[in-house]
């Protein structure tokens, strides 16, 4: 078994930046991503992201990938890449258990950052296990990682960023995206995002959802309708539209799987996205030396992803004895910077789920 | 309804319009209807005519005096909310993001399409910047009709490409 001085799993925005930050302060890290190459969802994410300059505002997130990768690239043989490398088991006593190919392995770690991100929900309707219905996620993968087109007409399913932003990304690749259904009563996502696929007219229907799949081998039509304030699918009101594909954009669950092996307290959160640890100041879970940032701490974007990704790597450095310069003047500007990206109307939701996590914001 | 459908009302968007005398220069126009976290807006203008401020969850605000209509904050924008706008006799111009492909060349005739995405009138392409600066969200410059300046917003896409 090797041991590491810090292990990050994940290399997502905050895996990234967590690893950034303990580099910087002269640890040695090993970074543990189960796909082939590093940057989670930042390499599809073809958009301007929000947010300020601090966190890369109007960069694409693959551009954002492109710096914090050239970042990493500068500190040698103290960063240790593991890819296609998938963290299959997880102790109390920090050792994990890696598979990688047909290779199977064990490391332990002093500290070891959690950032595994989070999956995507699944939404229960008739004939939802038809090929032609995606997540939306595995349908920008296709898009912008693979070139990939997953059909040639598409009904999204959800009005968050994601669903907009993928039906948005739909159009760019040529597809035609039929309508977008939200449930709730109103968008879920930032209006500019709605108002940017509504001018490509794409007609946004709330209070509407999908009833069924219809199709023999593959999606060849979606029933939508309408439901009531108490979300029930109005007898009646069904409509079909001729679709190939029916895309699910109806949020993210945290991947706390591997945490809660090993013994991690969670608390189920339902603003948090579901179960999700509970940290402390530092961000460490309920195992010493044990820390999670990003997604798998709260569904939130990338740009609280990047942040948290950084003050976990000052902290989890600092624990380990390095000196990091400026940290708590550091470690104060990006707890504000947190502050700042979920001070509005879109952060509601985080901060009420961190308050019931008895997380001060 | 914006929250709804995400169509702004006219007096949602009239009210981010300066006066028709002042729209005798090139003033951007900004629908950032709702507070979100984010302020490339104001850290792009390399003239300081738009303010977020402190709290990056305001909404932009523009001073129109200084804007000077270049259209920087157009392309830098995460959210594609800012159009530039200038009315020239019977036209109006308008500065324009663009993120798809191709892009319309210089003399084309275009759909021009409101907020609520419907075909409103033609409107002739009058210069395209895709650059370096433009990183992908090429700078579509269009002449229209001038009644349709508060309703244009963008130009159709073709699909099946």
């Amino acid at each position: 078994m090797q041991n590491k001085e810090a292990i990050v799993i994940g290399g997502g925005p905050a895996g990234l930046t967590a690893a950034l930050e303990l580099l910087k302060a002269g640890a040695s890290v090993c970074l543990i991503d189960r796909n082939e190459r590093l940057g989670g969802q930042l390499t599809k994410q073809t958009h301007m992201f929000f947010g300020s300059e601090k966190q890369y505002a109007s960069h694409r997130g693959i551009d954002i990938l492109e710096i914090l990768t050239n970042s990493l690239g500068k500190y040698g043989n103290k960063l240790e890449i593991l890819t296609e490398t998938t963290v299959v088991g997880m102790y109390r006593d920090k050792v994990l258990s890696c598979v990688s190919g047909d290779k199977f392995f064990k490391l332990q770690g002093e500290k070891i950052i959690f950032a595994t991100g989070a999956s995507e929900k699944a939404l229960p309707f008739e004939n939802n296990d038809l090929p032609g219905v995606y997540a939306a996620g595995a349908v920008q993968t296709l898009m912008n990682e693979y070139g990939i087109k997953p059909g040639e007409k598409v009904l999204m399913v959800g009005s968050g960023n994601i669903g907009l932003i993928v039906s948005y990304q739909l159009m760019q690749a040529g597809v035609e995206v039929v309508a977008l259904v939200e449930a709730a009563d109103r968008i879920g996502g930032y209006l500019v995002h709605a108002s940017k696929i509504k001018r490509l007219g794409v007609d946004i229907l709330t209070n509407t959802s999908v009833k069924r799949a219809i199709g023999k081998d593959s999606v060849e039509a979606a029933e939508i309708w309408e439901l009531d304030e108490q979300w029930q699918g109005i007898e009646g009101s069904e409509r079909t539209l001729e679709v190939d594909t029916i895309c699910v954009a109806v949020g993210l669950a945290p991947l706390t799987e591997l945490l809660q092996q090993m013994g991690v307290n969670v608390k189920y959160v339902n603003e948090l996205g579901g179960n999700v640890p509970i940290l402390d100041e530092q961000y460490q879970t309920s195992v010493e030396g044990v820390y999670a940032c990003g997604d798998l701490a709260n569904i939130e974007e990338a740009s609280s992803a990047m942040v948290e990704g950084r003050i976990v790597g000052i902290n989890a450095a600092r624990s380990l004895g390095r000196s990091v310069e400026n940290a708590d003047f550091r470690i104060k500007a990006l707890r504000h910077e947190l502050k700042d990206l979920r001070g509005g109307p879109p952060g509601d939701k985080v901060r009420k789920g961190l308050k019931k996590l008895g997380v001060a914001t | 309804m914006i929250e709804k459908n995400g169509v702004p009302s006219m007096n949602q968007v009239k009210a981010e319009f300066p006066t028709q005398e002042t729209l005798a220069k090139p003033k951007a126009i900004i629908e950032c209807y709702k507070r979100i976290p984010c302020n490339p807006c104001e850290t792009s203008c390399p003239f300081d005519a738009i303010t977020v401020g402190e709290d990056i969850n305001e909404r932009p605000r523009i001073d129109f005096e200084k804007c000077t209509g270049c259209g920087i904050c157009v392309y830098n924008c995460p959210g594609l909310a800012i159009t530039v706008t200038q009315i020239k006799g019977d036209q109006a111009h308008l500065k324009i993001p663009y993120e798809f492909t191709p892009l319309p060349e210089k003399g084309e005739s275009v759909n021009v399409m409101s907020r609520s995405g419907e075909v409103i009138t033609q409107g002739t392409v009058t210069k395209v910047q895709a650059g370096k600066k433009q990183n992908k969200t090429a700078l579509i410059h269009l002449s229209i009709p001038k009644e349709f300046l508060y309703d244009a917003i963008t130009i159709e896409v073709s699909y099946g490409s």
